[in-house]
C-alpha cells in the first residue's frame, strides 16, 4: 500500500512562507486563501519566549471527518491516503470546513485574482473556475503526484512528482513521501526523530508530521 | 468584496456558517416542536391543522434558508448523496417523508378524508420530525472542528429547546384558538427540560475545556436566556392560574420561550463555533534550546 504523507522539521522550518508562495503560485489559490500556510506562534510569556514556525494545510487524515460530513460525496479519501474534493459535485454548505479540525478549508464566491480584476498569465493559466463557490484545500499537487507516477517517478524522491510546498521549500523542513515505503525519506524522519501529530486526541490519525528533536541517544 | 490600499482586492472568504445556517436549525427545531404538538392534539381529536401547518412552514422556511447559504444552489440534490455518514444527507432524507406525510395529512383533513388515516399521517410526521430534529443535533455534534459542538449534551439540548420553542409556539396558537388549551401547560414541562439540559451542556462545555470564546459568548446570553427566557416565561405562562383575567399572558410567554430559544441556538451556531485553533504540544528544540511543553492557547482548561 502506499500513503502519503508529509513531514515538517519544526526545527529546520524559517517562517520564510516559500512554501506558501509556491502553493499558491502552482494552485492560483486568489487572494485570502493559502493552502499551505506557515504559522507564526508565540509561546510563553516575556520574557522567557520561543518563536515557532508551523507549516499547516490539509492533513490528509487517516480517518478525515470531512469526507464522513460531506453531504454530496464530493470530498473523498483516495486509496493512497490524498483526501480530494470534486469540484463538480461540492455543493458548498460548508459542512466540512466545521468538521476539519484544522482550519484547512475555504469558500469563495466569486473569482479575484492577485493583482485586481484581471487575472496575470500564470492565473489564467492554472485557476480553475469550478472552485468557486465550493469548499477548497490543499491536494498535496495529486494531479503532480499522479501525473509522476504515471511516468515512473517516485513522490518525495522526484521534484516531478513532489508537491510544490515540499519542492519550493528552501530550509529542508518539508519533506514529503509514502510513510509505508520504509526506504522512503518521511519514514527514516520518522524513525529518527521525535514527532507530534497537531490535534492528535481528535483521532483523525493527521497525515502531517512535525519533528521536534531526534530521538535520545542509546546509553 | 472588500478593497484596501494596505491588502488590494479581497474576496469574501467564508470558513463558517452565518444566520442563514442557524435558520435552519431555529426552523428545524421550532417546526419538529408544532408537529409533535400538533399530533397530540389530532391523537386527541383537538384542533391540529394550524400547528401542523405552521410546523411544516418554519421546517420549510429553516432548509430554504440553507438553500441560500449554499455555493451552488442548484447542485442542492448532492445533498442525498452521502446518508452512509453524513447527518446531513440524513437530515435531508428524513424531511421528505416529513413533508410528504404532513402534506397529505393537511390535505386529507381539508378534504374531510377518513380522520383516522389524518391522525395516522400527523403522528407518522411527528416521528419523521423528531428524526429530522435529531439529525440537526448530530450535525452539529459530527463537526470535529467545533469543540464546544462536539459535548454530548449539546444533542438533549437541541432536542428540548426545539419541542419548547414549538410549543411555545403553539402556546400563542392556543390564545387564538388554534390550537388546545393545553398547550402552555406543555410549553412549561418542556421549559423545565430546557433549562436542566441547558445547565448540562454548560457544565459539560467548561468539563470539556473549551475554548475560552466559547464559552465567553454562552455565558454571556446565559444569565438573560435563563431569567426571562424561562422565568419570566414560566410566569406567563401560569398566569391564568393567579386569575382569568390574565388568560393572555401564556401567548407571550409561549413566544418568549421560542424567541429566547433561536436567541440560544444563534448563539451557538454563530458565535460558539469556535474552531479548535492551531495548537503544538512541544517547541522544537533548536540550537541548544531546549523542548518545552505547550498548553492549548485560549482554551479554558478549568471551569470558567
Amino acid at each position: 500500500m502506499t500513503r502519503y504523507v508529509m513531514v515538517a522539521d519544526l526545527r529546520r522550518c524559517v517562517g520564510c512562507q516559500t512554501c506558501t508562495a509556491a502553493c499558491r503560485h502552482a494552485n492560483a489559490t486568489p487572494p485570502g486563501v493559502q493552502w499551505r500556510r506557515v504559522l507564526d506562534l508565540e509561546i510563553g510569556e516575556y520574557p522567557d519566549v520561543q518563536r515557532v514556525f508551523v507549516p499547516t494545510g490539509c492533513q490528509h487524515c487517516s480517518d478525515p471527518p470531512c469526507v464522513a460530513a460531506c453531504p454530496s460525496t464530493a470530498t473523498r479519501q483516495r486509496a493512497d491516503g490524498i483526501v480530494t474534493i470534486d469540484y463538480d459535485i461540492c455543493i458548498g454548505c460548508l459542512y466540512c470546513a466545521l468538521a476539519c479540525p484544522y482550519d484547512a478549508r475555504s469558500k469563495i464566491d466569486e473569482p479575484l485574482y492577485a493583482y485586481g480584476e484581471e487575472p496575470t498569465a500564470s492565473e489564467q493559466t492554472r485557476f480553475d473556475p469550478r472552485t468557486i463557490g465550493v469548499a477548497q484545500k490543499c491536494t498535496f499537487c495529486v494531479d503532480v503526484i499522479d501525473a509522476g507516477v504515471a511516468a515512473g517517478l517516485t513522490p518525495g524522491k522526484d521534484r516531478a512528482a513532489t508537491p510544490a510546498c515540499a519542492n519550493a521549500c528552501i530550509s529542508g523542513a518539508l519533506t514529503f513521501g509514502d510513510i509505508d515505503d520504509p526506504d522512503s525519506a518521511v519514514s527514516r524522519l520518522l524513525r529518527e526523530n521525535k514527532y507530534f501529530q497537531m490535534h492528535e486526541d481528535a483521532g483523525t490519525g493527521p497525515g502531517f508530521y512535525y519533528l521536534w528533536d531526534k530521538e535520545a541517544l542509546p546509553l | 468584496m472588500k478593497t484596501s490600499i494596505a491588502t488590494g482586492p479581497w474576496p469574501k472568504l467564508q470558513r463558517h456558517w452565518d444566520i442563514r445556517a442557524a435558520c435552519n436549525f431555529i426552523g428545524g427545531g421550532t417546526g419538529t416542536g408544532l408537529i409533535l404538538g400538533a399530533a397530540a392534539a389530532a391523537a386527541a381529536g383537538q384542533t391540529f391543522a394550524p400547528a401542523l401547518l405552521a410546523g411544516l412552514v418554519f421546517v420549510a422556511c429553516g432548509l430554504t434558508m440553507v438553500l441560500l447559504e449554499i455555493g451552488r444552489p442548484w447542485r442542492a440534490f448532492n445533498v442525498f448523496f452521502h446518508p452512509q455518514t453524513s447527518w446531513m444527507t440524513r437530515e435531508g432524507v428524513v424531511a421528505l417523508p416529513l413533508f410528504g406525510c404532513g402534506g397529505l395529512a393537511l390535505v386529507l383533513h381539508w378534504a374531510d378524508g377518513p380522520q383516522l388515516i389524518v391522525q395516522a399521517l400527523t403522528v407518522l410526521t411527528a416521528v419523521t420530525a423528531c428524526g429530522f430534529l435529531y439529525c440537526q443535533a448530530r450535525i452539529l455534534r459530527a463537526a470535529k472542528g467545533i469543540p464546544a459542538w462536539r459535548e454530548a449534551s449539546l444533542t438533549p439540548f437541541m432536542l428540548s429547546t426545539g419541542a419548547t420553542e414549538g410549543t411555545g409556539i403553539l402556546a400563542a396558537l392556543a390564545a387564538t384558538g388554534l390550537a388546545p388549551s393545553w398547550a402552555p401547560a406543555a410549553a412549561l414541562v418542556f421549559g423545565l427540560v430546557r433549562v436542566a439540559a441547558w445547565r448540562h451542556y454548560g457544565k459539560g462545555l467548561k468539563a470539556a475545556g473549551v475554548p475560552g470564546a466559547s464559552l465567553t459568548a454562552l455565558e454571556r446570553i446565559g444569565p438573560m436566556f435563563l431569567l426571562v427566557g424561562h422565568g419570566a416565561a414560566f410566569l406567563l405562562l401560569a398566569a391564568p392560574a393567579a386569575s382569568p383575567e390574565f388568560a393572555f399572558l401564556p401567548a407571550i410567554g409561549g413566544l418568549l420561550l421560542a424567541t429566547t430559544g433561536w436567541w440560544a441556538k444563534q448563539t451557538i451556531v454563530m458565535k460558539a463555533a469556535i474552531t479548535r485553533g492551531f495548537s503544538i504540544p512541544r517547541t522544537p528544540v533548536r540550537g541548544s534550546g531546549t523542548s518545552r511543553v505547550v498548553t492549548k492557547p485560549n482554551w479554558k482548561t478549568e471551569a470558567a
